[in-house]
């Protein structure tokens, strides 16, 4: 079974963010990268699939700088086969559907029967690449996966999605898209000795052009802006200041 | 983590991805039991495995289907290892350094692929003994020996301190024979070999120490490690491990320094300040970053001289007694920064203090290598 999974690079989720002086983005200077965490459940998705169906291969794949090269290897060290790095210097010049189309070029190279993603990033948090990279290749999806099952025959899969009031199970022809979402598995940590077998495995590198991809983004970000910090609360003094405060300043009491 | 001259950025991008496993790998599974194992004195065994799956155990050995890791990333593995807490890193260094390093110096080809491997995945762990009762920085003076007998040896002695005794399947003994001291490689189930738990530690508790003794214990030929020569033999594996006791240090010190931070800017006393306004709380954090960071780039350019080849034994005592009392003076300062919540183990400087203690001691007192220095710098010995 071949399994494309996409994976991003990030900031580190832990630490706190600055946004840079001109609002045209985050301050990226001395901020640790990593995989965006869902991705990272994704790869372990994928590579417990391979391993249960006893042999295939599991490709990670990116778009970003030459540095997400680091979070590719990163997805090697876990056990991937092989990489694909789509090249592209500004993350701000490309949008979710911009990434779809790109994904779509790198699974019509590939064609796997399955492309495994994390069901959003912590960065944008826009949670739109998995769905309309279904759309744009025309194949099922299955977002929020907290369980994935393959049927033998691997024509089809069960995958648990999260809803709101509950569990939903759905059933998915392969080749389809599945997102995954927090509770799907525990990954693995990159070992030592996968971290240095990585170092071997291949990465392919291709450019928009290459792939035949317009890099025409239909959202583009027009700046940046911290939410106003939060006033300091007041201390009162008594139940009547409060009640009184509530009728005469915030007006939430008639 | 404070890395004030962006040691990171000397870091290969496999450096970082190792030191980043490690670290999250002890934040998930080491940090949550450590206090509870310091205080019942008990080392966490179910840690082992885990070690062994993650290639930790002899991380940087070559061949043997080990990692070959730079000694770099050994050494952020060990600070990692010991930001949780002295004892899980005397027991990688232990089994990596003085085990597994001492076979891979002097053993046979035999000896190597019989232990190498299973050290490795943690299945078999070892101890290193060298120290006795009466032979502490002068090991020259152990009473252990090894008579030669028509089949093997026959080796008759006790060992004190020592780490993983209990623990281990094999011990590497050190031993007078009539052509001088060598290593032996004893295991566990040789009649007449004993390990016996020392009681009372007030430091280190969260690591196996043990007495080790030897009655007519009947070692087949194959025990002894052929190229062992002599104690300097047993000081060159020492060098090995020391390497890495630089690195370990600056861990507890980084976990003592940051706890007392984290502390500082929240906690408040008079006219509602944070103590980390108050200058001498801020003189505290100067001098114990100033302190760290020229520790970390002891420790740094140690590791490029090891790994070409050029690390000299005067460059490890330097390192190993700057770094060691650079850690424990951290550790003393972050728990006084902490007040009465720094004497309680809810936080770790007083543990890593209390660790520090038998680190400043082991694998060559801080005085001991206050005299290599001396002797170096001066070409006068002043030991005996
Ligand atoms: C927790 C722990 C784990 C250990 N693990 C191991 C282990 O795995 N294997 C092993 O073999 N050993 C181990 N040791 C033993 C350790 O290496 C020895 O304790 C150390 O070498 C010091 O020996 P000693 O305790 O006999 O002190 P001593 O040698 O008696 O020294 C006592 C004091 O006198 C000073 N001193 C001694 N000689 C001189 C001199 N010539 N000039 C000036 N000052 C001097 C020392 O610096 C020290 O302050 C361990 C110790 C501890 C505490």
């Amino acid at each position: 079974m071949k399994i494309l999974v996409a994976v991003k690079r990030v900031p580190d989720t832990t630490v706190k963010l600055k946004l840079k002086p001109d609002g045209t983005g985050v301050v990226t200077d001395g901020v640790n990268f990593e995989v965006n965490p869902f991705d990272v459940i994704a790869v372990e998705e994928a590579l417990r699939l391979k391993e249960k169906a006893g042999g295939g291969e599991v490709i990670v794949a990116t778009i970003g700088s030459k540095d997400a090269t680091q979070q590719l290897r990163h997805g090697l060290a876990m056990g991937a086969d092989r990489g694909i790095l789509v090249v592209n210097d500004d993350d701000n010049a490309i949008d979710a559907d911009v990434v779809a189309r790109t994904l779509k070029a790198v699974v019509a190279k590939e064609q796997p029967t399955l492309v495994l993603v994390g069901k959003q990033s912590p960065d944008g948090e826009s949670n739109q690449v998995p769905q309309m990279l279904a759309e744009h290749l025309g194949w099922p999806q299955a977002t929020f996966a907290s369980k994935v099952v393959v049927a033998a025959d691997k024509a089809s899969a069960e995958v648990t999605r999260e809803a709101d009031g509950g569990l939903e199970t759905l059933s998915v022809r392969l080749p389809a898209v599945i997102s995954a979402d927090l509770r799907l598995n525990e990954p693995r940590y990159a070992s030592l000795p996968g971290i240095m077998k990585a170092k071997a495995k291949k990465i392919d590198e291709f450019t928009f052009e290459s792939l035949g991809v317009a890099k025409a983004p239909k959202v583009t970000a027009v700046g940046f802006f911290a939410p106003p910090e939060r006033k300091a609360g007041a201390v009162v003094a008594s139940v009547e200041e409060l009640v009184n405060k509530l009728k005469n300043e915030a007006k939430v009491l008639g | 983590m404070l890395d004030l001259f962006a040691i990171e950025e000397l870091l290969s991008p496999e450096e970082r991805m190792v030191r980043d496993t490690v670290r999250a790998f002890v934040d998930a599974e080491v940090m949550p039991c450590i206090v509870e194992h310091y205080r019942a004195g008990t080392f966490p065994k179910h840690l082992i495995a885990r070690f062994g799956e993650l290639g930790l155990l002899g991380a940087n050995v070559k061949g043997y289907g080990m990692p070959g890791l730079s000694s770099t990333a050994y050494g952020l593995i060990l600070a990692e290892l010991e930001r949780a807490d002295s004892g899980i890193r005397s027991f990688c260094s232990v089994q990596t350094s003085l085990v597994m390093g001492t076979i891979l110096l002097f053993g046979s080809d035999a000896q190597k692929s019989d232990w190498i491997p299973r050290l490795g995945r943690g299945e078999a762990i070892g101890c290193f003994g060298l120290t006795e009762a009466d032979a502490g920085s002068n090991p020259g003076a152990m009473r252990t020996t090894a008579k030669r007998t028509k089949s093997g040896w026959l080796l008759n002695g006790s060992k004190r301190w020592i780490t993983n005794g209990t623990l281990a399947e094999v011990a590497i003994v050190w031993a007078k024979t009539d052509d001088g001291v060598r290593g032996f490689l004893v295991t566990s189930n040789t009649p007449g070999f004993t390990a016996r738990v020392m009681h009372g530690k007030l430091s280190m508790r969260a690591s196996d120490t043990a007495e080790l003794f030897f009655e007519d214990c009947a070692l087949p030929e194959g025990a002894l490690l052929p190229a062992s020569l002599g104690l300097k033999s047993a000081l060159m594996a020492l060098t090995q491990a020391r390497f890495g006791i630089a690195w370990g240090a600056i861990g507890a010190a980084i976990g003592s320094f940051e706890c007392a931070r984290d502390y500082a800017v929240t906690r408040v006393q008079f006219a509602g300040r944070p103590i980390a306004s108050h200058q001498i709380i801020q003189q505290h954090f100067a001098e114990m970053a100033t302190e760290i960071t020229k520790a970390q780039l002891v420790a740094w350019r140690l590791a490029e001289l090891k790994d070409a080849g050029k690390m000299t034994p005067v460059q490890v005592s330097l390192a190993k007694r700057n770094n060691v009392r650079m850690a424990l003076d951290v550790s003393r300062r972050a728990r006084e920064i902490l007040g009465a919540n720094g004497v309680c183990d809810d936080y770790p400087p007083m543990r890593h203090a209390a660790n520090l203690e038998s680190v400043y001691t082991y694998e060559g007192t801080h005085d001991i290598h206050t005299l290599v220095l001396g002797k170096a710098l001066t070409g006068i010995d002043a030991f005996a």
